[in-house]
């Protein structure tokens, strides 16, 4: 008796719980995205100037991505939203997103920063970069491109992140496709003998700044992270390549799902990130707007300044080169 | 008939998703297995050897000497210390991972302090290496050890133990021929809990840079794209589970058929006087401390700092929100667990006891996934079924499997019933036959004598039982993250964002509150292990 | 009641893998009677009464309860339809429940007020009639076993089972409990199936006593003729201590070491060389004489007296209870004689197996 008192209200809890859930309203845009910076400022900004509210689901790109193709034509996300540009080439290529056609896209965001046929867009763009540590490194020694972190005299002295982390892949898919596979190979296999590898990048910037090692390959906005919370935190950024490719930039992109159920409410969204949403994107978490009219938030722009040179190999060329460079870390012996 | 029927479906229903595993390997990615095999594979395999092996032994060396200091001797604070030492099942291990990095990696206050004693080159033992993430498993896993020796040595040895006194063996000697080995089933139960954890861990692993298996599989899949690839490297995880089983049968050996029913008493706790007793005392706290209060600790400084720093307090109506959803996700799993559990093991009463051993035996290997595999799994499964369903014009609406949070229940089901299903088994155990007997020759049909007689009297291992599968569910990440419905955050997935940013101070609260509600079913344990909590 | 039998079985075989247990048992229970099943450990009596509880699935054969077909190739109840009560050695009560609760667990879809007045007096013919709010732990070993019985009988079962249900349980507590449940059932009118090892036990309870080996009951008879007219000597062992005597000169005159037989024997066949006489230690008396031809080989204390194992010069033993308070010394010699006014029984060495064609 007891039991069957206990498993219908288990039922019966299981239903209410389900029915709550699988509500479906008019005006809402549903975003399956990567980025996990709490709470997204501009999602609640847009909500309020138009009264379309947004949810999100945050959770890692790679899954994100299967998700949805799992959920085929069920799937509540109208937008998938990535940290990377891997998989926003591979959403292209499983058929997850859709084309949409918008001039003010294509006229906001610069041409490598966007897919050719308008399944997707950058949104943000984060550099992947240089730092140190001015007390240990003097001007003339410093670092100026990554491949000189592979040679010798930095034995011992750099801190790089993990290969599992995708913005490792993606610097590597990039030297792959800028210097070709077996020339990558010889700079991480040159990284791998110098550096200690770490779980993330401000464990890295804590170590430039504690002396564990002296340079690091870390995203710039987390040092400006940790700058903002302490202005003197002893570590300082050099935008790598200048003189040459350029410096490596990563994306965080976006674009409309194929089974999405309003495209129209989704694209509005987006080109309003684009454009009047830039800021509001990219300020909360320090990265620099992909929209050359927008200014970078003044914290980065002193610091680190407002432009500088970016590697322009198309995101949706070293994004296709992620599983390449995952090998190639195999192979380098990278940890 | 109805009952061994029940007890195979619930056993198809965990071997489905993980059987979407088994499918991928009849098509190997040979490449990819030839290229992992050249690079990083071995390494993988002695990596994961080596930690397994390290985290068994440390958390049978602590867990099972704490047990019997608790267990074999008075001191001051034993009897606290009896139930309060399992409290470390409550704190993750990604969450001790990144307090213990934070605090005395090379980063921490710590090393920073050593720095400044003994200058910039002294030595300290490295945090970040396989030697931390053998330490920091051993500090969150040693209370399944704990718990079941305690239990074994409560419940069967003192005889023995008395006996082996008798005939002239010291408190030494009785301990290594007689307790040991009468405790072994327990503690070999106890080891193989700690394996799958540690096995199917990729998060806190990747904290210490110890590269096993399962961060193979998910290098693989996040990085190659390549899912397949994934999947057949996952069932090389399945593999190793398996053997953790096989080993744990064998060193259970027939131990298991000869439990005696009820009457055996524990054994008689000596005191231990002066400096022993600190000692002792000292001891199960220091293990305490570390593995627990410490890290609380800093938790809690960190969450004061956040909330009076300049970003100002957290949002409190998400984190009722959140909190509710884990409360509400681990409450439902463990009643599934639970009624599958009851029913699985009910079915051997009821019909042939071969086939629905065999079914207990199946339901294992949820838990020797790691949680993302069989998320997929679930995902798999349940669009097929859709699918099926649909070609007959019977399609649910919406994604059943990541729409509603059938799919999440269901995963973390399947991986989570196993450790239930064990705590409840060997609670019926203690049923005797005749006592089934006896209620059905009354007329109670099956379900009644399982309502009146066996889940009564089998109570506490089914309390057990749920606490196990909640504790785990509680604290489940990355199936969460996976399949949950959007909309629907749970608190480590909360805590996750966070930390995954390196946001500690604001990771804090969510770890705290992780921490705060997991402590309430293993204080509900903890009770059961207090003997002074007594009978009603 | 009915007018069929409470029990009917028939050619039932039970086996657990190629264990077979049951061997093609035939057994039918008259009404009210009490059956008691005894056999050595192993010989598959508990099996036997398993199978009719429903515990046990039968491989073959019949099994009727007050005339509904329970088991058969194609019927098979389940313990809970079947109208018949278990009671087993360690009482098996619901320790959760009280004495009040395990006795009213069989009772079901009647108002509470009567399964009250039933628990009420079943507690009363057992004799617990103040105990019904206590707990299993709070009774003693007889108490449990009271209420055992109590619980079985209350939803009035067409026939009760005993599994061994005294074998847990000192001797004195035994011999008052046996008599109690006997005059439970019989005040209640249910026949009875007692399994038990203890042939003393099954002496005093069966109406009839079917004596069990190796799967199949071997002799079913009332409890004198079982004790004195055993069909082998196996039964014969079984049921007491006995001694077997060899016949010798079957042609001309027929008698033993302690001489003539005074038993009629059909003396034109050969199977007496596998015959012997049946001698009971009350059968015969030990007088102490210095040229005696019996000599004491062992002595036993029982407390009413000395059983004493005496060798005869043909090597034969035969077992006498002496009730002096002297026992003859090991060593000492005698003379046996047969107590006048016993008769004797001759027994073959295996029961005759006239279905099968040799041994």
């Amino acid at each position: 008796m007891h039991s069957r008192a206990l498993i219908f209200g288990l039922v019966t809890a299981a239903v209410l719980i389900l029915s709550a859930c699988s509500s479906s309203d008019e005006d809402t845009i549903r975003i399956y995205t990567g980025r996990h910076y709490d709470l997204e400022e501009a999602f609640t900004q847009y909500a309020e100037e138009t009264g379309v509210s947004i949810e999100f689901l945050e959770g890692s790109d790679a899954e994100l991505r299967e998700r949805i193709a799992a959920e085929g034509e069920d799937t509540e996300a109208d937008i998938y939203m990535t940290v990377d540009a891997g998989n926003l080439a591979i959403a292209t290529q499983q058929g997850i997103f859709q084309e949409i056609d918008s001039p003010v896209l294509d006229d906001a965001i610069p041409e490598a920063l966007r897919d050719p046929d308008g399944y997707w867009y950058a949104f943000s763009a984060r550099a992947r970069t240089i730092v140190y540590s001015p007390e240990r490194v003097s001007a003339e020694e410093l670092p100026t491109t990554y491949e000189e972190l592979a040679q010798p005299e930095w034995q011992g002295r750099v801190c790089l992140r993990n290969s599992s982390n995708t913005y490792t892949q993606s610097l590597v898919a990039s030297l792959i496709g800028n210097v070709g596979y077996d020339e990558a190979l010889t700079i991480v296999s040159g990284w791998a003998d110098n550096a200690e590898i770490l779980p993330n990048d401000v464990i890295a910037l804590n170590s430039v700044a504690d002396g564990l090692c002296d340079v690091a390959i870390v995203n710039h906005y987390y040092l400006a992270r940790l700058l903002e919370d302490d202005g003197s935190f002893p570590v300082e950024l050099v935008w790598a390549d200048q003189a040459g490719r350029g410096t490596h930039v990563n994306i965080s992109g976006a674009g409309v799902t194929k089974f999405a159920d309003d495209p129209q409410l989704a694209q509005d969204f987006l080109e309003w990130l684009g454009t009047e949403g830039q800021s509001a994107f990219v300020d909360g978490n320090h990265e620099y707007p992909v929209n050359p009219d927008v200014a970078p938030e003044a914290l980065i722009a002193t610091t680190f300044g407002e432009t500088f040179v970016a590697d322009d190999l198309n995101a949706a060329e070293f994004g296709s080169l992620n599983a390449d460079a995952v090998r190639l870390l195999d192979e380098a012996g990278y940890e | 008939m109805g009952w061994p029927a029940a007890a195979l479906v619930f056993a198809a229903l965990v071997v489905v998703p993980v059987g979407f595993l088994a499918v991928s390997v009849l098509s190997p990615s040979v490449d990819v297995w030839q290229q992992q095999w050249a690079t990083r594979l071995p390494r993988q395999l002695v990596d994961t050897a080596v930690l397994l092996i390290g985290v068994s032994i440390g958390s049978v060396g602590l867990g099972s000497s704490l047990a019997w200091l608790v267990s074999a001797y008075r001191f001051p604070g034993s009897s606290v210390f009896g139930w309060i030492l399992i409290a470390p099942l409550a704190m993750p291990s990604y969450v001790l991972g990144f307090v213990t990095l934070s605090v005395i990696g090379f980063t921490g206050p710590v090393q920073g302090a050593w720095r400044e004693l003994f200058g910039a080159d002294a030595w300290f033992p490295p945090v970040r290496s396989m030697g931390g993430a053998i330490v920091v498993f051993t500090l969150v896993l040693y209370p399944y050890v704990f718990l079941l020796a305690r239990a074994a040595l409560a419940e069967q040895a003192g005889s023995a133990y008395q006996v082996a006194r008798s005939l002239g063996a010291g408190p030494t000697e009785a301990a290594r021929r007689v307790m040991l080995p009468l405790l072994r089933p327990a503690i070999a139960a106890g080891a193989a809990v700690v394996m799958m954890e540690t096995l199917t861990d990729f998060a806190t692993v990747q904290y210490f840079g110890v590269d096993t298996i399962s961060v193979g599989v998910f290098r693989i899949w996040r990085g190659t794209f390549d899912r397949d690839a994934a999947s057949e490297f996952a069932t090389l995880v399945l593999v190793v589970a398996l053997m953790v089983i096989g080993l744990e049968r064998a060193l259970r050996g027939r131990a298991r058929f000869g439990q005696a029913a009820g009457a055996a008493a524990g054994i008689e706790p000596r005191s231990l006087r002066g400096w022993r007793g600190v000692a002792a005392c000292a001891a199960c706290a220091l293990v305490l401390v570390l593995s627990f209060g410490a890290p609380t600790l800093q938790l809690i400084v960190w969450a004061v700092q956040e909330a009076t720093g300049p970003r100002g307090t957290p949002l409190v109506e998400r984190f009722v929100d959140f909190l509710t959803n884990s409360v509400i996700l681990a409450s439902l799993t463990a009643a599934v667990c639970v009624i599958a559990a009851v029913v699985i093991t009910n079915a051997s009463r009821f019909g042939q006891a071969r086939t629905t051993g065999a079914a207990a035996r199946l339901t294992a290997f949820g838990y020797a996934v790691p949680g993302p595999v069989v998320a997929m799994g679930v995902v798999l499964t349940l669009v097929a079924l859709d699918n099926a369903l649909e070609s007959i014009g019977l399609g649910l609406p919406g994604a059943v499997a990541t729409g509603s949070l059938i799919g999440l229940v269901y995963a973390y089901s399947v991986r989570f019933l196993a450790p239930g299903l064990n705590a409840i088994e060997s609670g019926m155990a203690q049923v005797p036959e005749e006592v089934t007997a006896s209620a059905r020759s009354l007329g109670a049909r099956p379900w009644s004598v399982v309502g009146r007689i066996h889940v009564p009297l089998a109570r506490s291992s089914v309390i057990t039982g749920a606490v196990l599968v909640a504790v785990d569910a509680l604290k489940e990440l990355p199936i969460a993250l996976l399949l949950r419905p959007i909309g629907f955050n749970t608190l480590p997935i909360w805590t996750y964002n966070l930390a995954s940013e390196s946001r500690f101070e604001q990771a804090a609260l969510p770890a705290i509150a992780i921490i705060v509600v997991a402590m309430v079913p293993v204080a509900l344990l903890s009770r059961q292990l207090n003997p002074r909590a007594g009978t009603p | 009641m009915s007018t069929a039998a409470p029990l009917e079985i028939q050619a039932l075989v039970t086996s657990f893998g190629s264990v077979i247990a049951v061997d093609g048992v035939d057994l039918t229970l008259g009404s009210n009677e009490l059956l008691a099943l005894v056999g050595p450990s192993g010989c598959g009596k508990s099996t036997l009464l398993r199978t009719i509880a429903g515990l046990v699935a039968a491989d073959a054969g019949t099994i009727r309860l007050g005339g509904e077909l329970v088991e058969d190739g194609s019927v098979r109840l389940p313990p809970e339809r079947r109208p018949a009560g278990l009671v087993f050695q360690e009482h098996a009560l619901f320790p959760h429940l009280s004495v009040r609760d395990n006795v009213g667990f069989g009772l079901r879809d009647m108002p509470r007020s009567e399964i009250d007045d039933r628990v009420a007096e079943m507690l009363s013919l057992i004799g617990l009639g103040e105990h019904g709010a206590r707990y299993p732990h709070e009774l003693s070993g007889g108490e449990r076993q009271r209420v055992a019985l109590a619980r079985a009988l209350a939803p009035r079962p067409a026939l009760m089972l005993f599994d061994e249900p005294f074998a847990s349980l000192d001797h004195n507590l035994r011999v008052q409990l046996r008599h109690d449940v006997v005059a439970a059932l019989k005040a209640t009118g249910t026949p009875a199936v007692f399994v038990t090892h203890d042939q003393r036990e099954a002496l005093t309870i069966g109406d009839r006593i079917a004596v069990m080996r190796a799967g199949r009951i071997v002799q079913i008879d009332s409890a004198p003729v079982v004790f004195h007219r055993p069909i082998d000597q196996f039964v014969a062992s079984f049921m007491g201590e006995a001694s077997f005597l060899p016949i010798v000169d079957v042609a001309t005159r027929p008698h033993t070491a302690l001489g003539p037989l005074d038993v009629d024997l059909d003396r034109t066949t050969t199977e007496h060389a596998t015959m012997s006489a049946m001698i009971r230690p009350d059968d015969v008396q030990f007088t102490p004489t210095v040229s005696g031809e019996a000599e004491v080989i062992s002595r036993h204390y029982f407390g009413s007296g000395w059983l004493v194992t005496v060798q005869l010069p043909d090597a034969s033993t035969v077992m006498v209870v002496t009730s002096h308070l002297e026992p003859p010394e090991i060593g000492e010699r005698g003379d046996l004689a047969l107590v006048p006014g016993h008769s004797q029984v001759v027994v073959p060495r295996h029961r005759p197996e006239p279905d099968s064609p040799t041994s």
